[in-house]
């Protein structure tokens, strides 16, 4: 009965992501009872995970842990921000004393550090992330809910592309080790390491875009437009997963149950996709928290190249212009979403491999 | 009769030289094997020479401009063409070599320090202060990296170290990448230390009475240098890449010094126009990273055998 809901609700869930993935990228309206949809499935397959694995304890101690851990980053970064030359409002020229002291008055700069911290602690407590410096009367809130969707947006795409593209040419090169497939498909994916995205991005314009036409060479406003930077975003960790991938599937292979699994008769296809490569995603899966974080709260170069109007900017662009509550908003959003997705990754290791238990 | 002799031959003779020799003749062997590796080796002490000897090998001096020659293509006076600014591309080439191999070698060392100091002190204590110490790294984990770069860059920018001008425009970058990178180095080194304190030899180590920090330097570092020598090889080429990342964005080398980040942030702005602007800097960067990648998968396969192949 438990397993039957369990294999109800999952395929349920990751079908639902695909569609809302598949209607965006062809621009369309995603419907509010998908996205409803969508969070109920996404709920329950997490509370039912967690119940039927018996991590309720290990979810909570977990979630105590990440609200301290965001308390301590919200803290180190405020100070770290006060240590920093020049104010947020320095200018070429110096403004006028009385007018500083009224911006510092309504900015609250002039209170003590104590009194700041405490009500900016305060503020973050409640969600409330004050106002932004530079975008005069706009809420930390307001940029992040405007920009935050199209990084999403940008960085699902990519990880998508990184996962299709990278485990299966582990794979592959893994199970030809040491022919010419594999030689091949480890050429490419170390060059995709090295390769920086900032000389990826403005070959492919040059050849797609300026030279075929294919594509967009800038902005975010439709299928056109999003595939240079997804393929851009995407090289890097596809060919990191690959390499991964490709070494775990060498190391699972000689393991004593794939030895037991071929005395057993099972075909090689059998064997490989069924007894190697759920266990050895683990190494990928370990690379993914960080990397969906990263990729997700926006990468500022792509965002650069492509003129794209997602977080990333924000990210860097704060701290150039002393912008206090952007950069400490933006460094928490990406401070939640990667101790978020540590929690995901390391509630599937005990899925990936049921011998790991959470603790 | 002559069975037992033809068993015995192979252990007193030629084969029992082979193996008395130490793992780290063993890895050597094996890296010297590796062709792909040779030719990297040579690839990264050579781009290192151009670096070093900037002076004498650059046919121009990298800031001197020559006006009535803005933008040229590759020519004869000017092998790679000039820049927007009339400056010669191939001598800013050179000199961002010596940049660039600065930048990632220096840092590589930096948080090499850091990182072991850290890690083996968090590793060899264990216990509280170890989950602490972790916990730290955690944080800084935690902060996004080009944040945490730009911060550390801006704060150290504006302490003056060094009277050198060259040295002091790469303080705040070599001090930024260095608390970036110590960070990774950190865990493994404690990581492996872990490891090196349940061998049995560093037990019989302190059953003689030797003192804990005599154990680490003489008993565990030497067992833990291969990983490190080979992550260290990983480190350089990322700190390479995130110097030009940071430069390519216009906050990390400031004008008129050249990196290879300086050069491809030059070249993209007139990438439709002049590509080769864009185009030098950028073979240059993909070569050498790849050189350090690939030297660095051989290094792991001769000198790690438990992580070939990883």
């Amino acid at each position: 009965m438990r397993d039957r809901l369990y294999f109800l609700l999952g395929p349920a869930f990751a079908l639902t992501i695909l569609f809302i993935v598949g209607l965006s990228f062809f621009a369309y309206e995603v419907p509010v009872a998908l996205w409803a949809a969508c969070g109920i499935l996404g709920v329950a397959v997490f509370v039912y995970y967690t119940i039927s694995q018996n991590n309720v304890t290990y979810v909570i101690k977990r979630s105590l842990e990440s609200i301290l851990t965001i308390w301590v980053i919200a803290t180190l970064t405020f100070m770290l921000l006060r240590v920093l030359p020049g104010g947020p409002f320095d200018q070429e020229k110096a403004l006028p004393p009385e007018v500083m002291a009224n911006i510092e008055k309504k900015y609250q700069l002039d209170k003590p550090i104590y009194t700041q911290y405490w009500n900016y602690i305060s503020g973050v407590a409640v969600a409330d992330l004050g106002e932004s410096y530079k975008y005069i009367g706009r809420n930390i809130s307001d940029i992040v809910a405007e920009t935050l969707p199209v990084s999403i947006q940008l960085g699902v795409y990519s990880l998508i592309l990184a996962f299709i593209l990278g485990i299966p040419a582990g794979l592959i090169s893994a199970a030809r080790h040491n022919t010419w497939v594999d030689s091949l498909t480890m050429g490419a994916a170390i060059s995709g390491v090295a390769l920086p995205s900032f000389l990826v991005a403005p070959v492919l314009i040059l050849i797609f875009s300026f030279g075929l036409g294919w594509f967009e060479p800038a902005l975010w406003e439709g299928p056109a437009y999003y595939v240079l930077p997804v393929i851009v975003l995407g090289t890097r960790p596809a060919a990191v997963i690959a390499r991964l991938t490709r070494a775990s599937v060498l190391e699972v292979i000689r393991a004593d149950y794939i030895r037991t699994a071929r005395a057993k008769g099972l075909s090689e296809k059998k064997i490989l996709f069924k007894h190697v490569l759920k266990n050895s995603l683990i190494p990928v899966l370990t690379y993914s928290g960080p990397l969906a974080a990263g990729i997700i709260t926006g990468t500022f170069i792509i965002e650069q190249i492509f003129a794209i109007p997602g977080m990333g900017k924000h990210l860097v662009n704060s701290v150039t212009n002393r912008d206090y509550p952007l950069i400490l908003g933006t460094t928490l959003v990406f401070s939640l979403a990667l101790v978020l997705a540590n929690l995901v990754v390391d509630l599937l290791y005990s899925y990936f491999d049921p011998r790991i238990q959470l603790t | 009769m002559s069975s037992t002799i033809t068993l015995e031959q192979p252990f007193d003779s030629t084969k029992s030289k082979k193996s008395s020799n130490s793992l780290w003749a063993d890895g050597w062997r094996r890296l010297k094997k590796n062709k792909v590796a040779v030719v990297s080796a040579w690839i990264i002490v050579v781009t290192c020479l151009v670096g070093g000897l900037a002076e004498w090998l650059a046919p121009h001096p990298f800031d001197e401009q020559y006006i009535e020659h803005i933008l040229q293509p590759p020519g004869s006076q000017f092998l790679l063409g000039t820049d927007n600014l009339g400056r010669d591309l191939l001598s800013r080439l050179i000199y961002g070599a010596r940049m660039s191999m600065a930048v990632g070698i220096l840092t590589a060392i930096i948080s090499l320090i850091f990182g072991t100091l850290y890690g083996s002190v968090s590793g060899w204590l264990g216990g509280r202060v170890d989950s602490l110490m972790m916990r730290f790294i955690d944080i800084l984990y935690s902060i996004p990296t080009l944040v945490l770069l730009i911060l550390m860059k801006v704060i150290f920018d504006s302490i003056v170290l060094f009277e050198n001008p060259e040295l002091r425009a790469l303080t705040g970058i070599l001090a930024a990448l260095s608390v970036v990178g110590w960070v990774t180095l950190a865990r493994v080194v404690r990581g492996q230390v872990l490891q090196v304190k349940q061998m049995a030899y560093v037990e019989s180590a302190r059953a003689l009475g030797a003192k804990g920090m005599w154990i680490v330097i003489r008993h565990v570092f030497p067992n833990i240098l291969g990983p490190i020598v080979v992550l260290l090889t990983f480190q350089i080429p990322s700190n390479i890449l995130y110097e030009s990342f940071l430069s390519f964005l216009g906050l990390g080398l400031q004008p008129p010094y050249s990196s290879w980040g300086v050069l491809a942030n030059e070249g993209w702005k007139s990438l439709r126009t002049y590509p080769h602007l864009m185009i030098a800097p950028g073979v240059a960067l993909f070569i050498t990273m790849l050189a350090f990648n690939l030297f660095g998968d051989g290094l792991r396969d001769a000198f790690d055998p438990q992580m070939k192949g990883r």
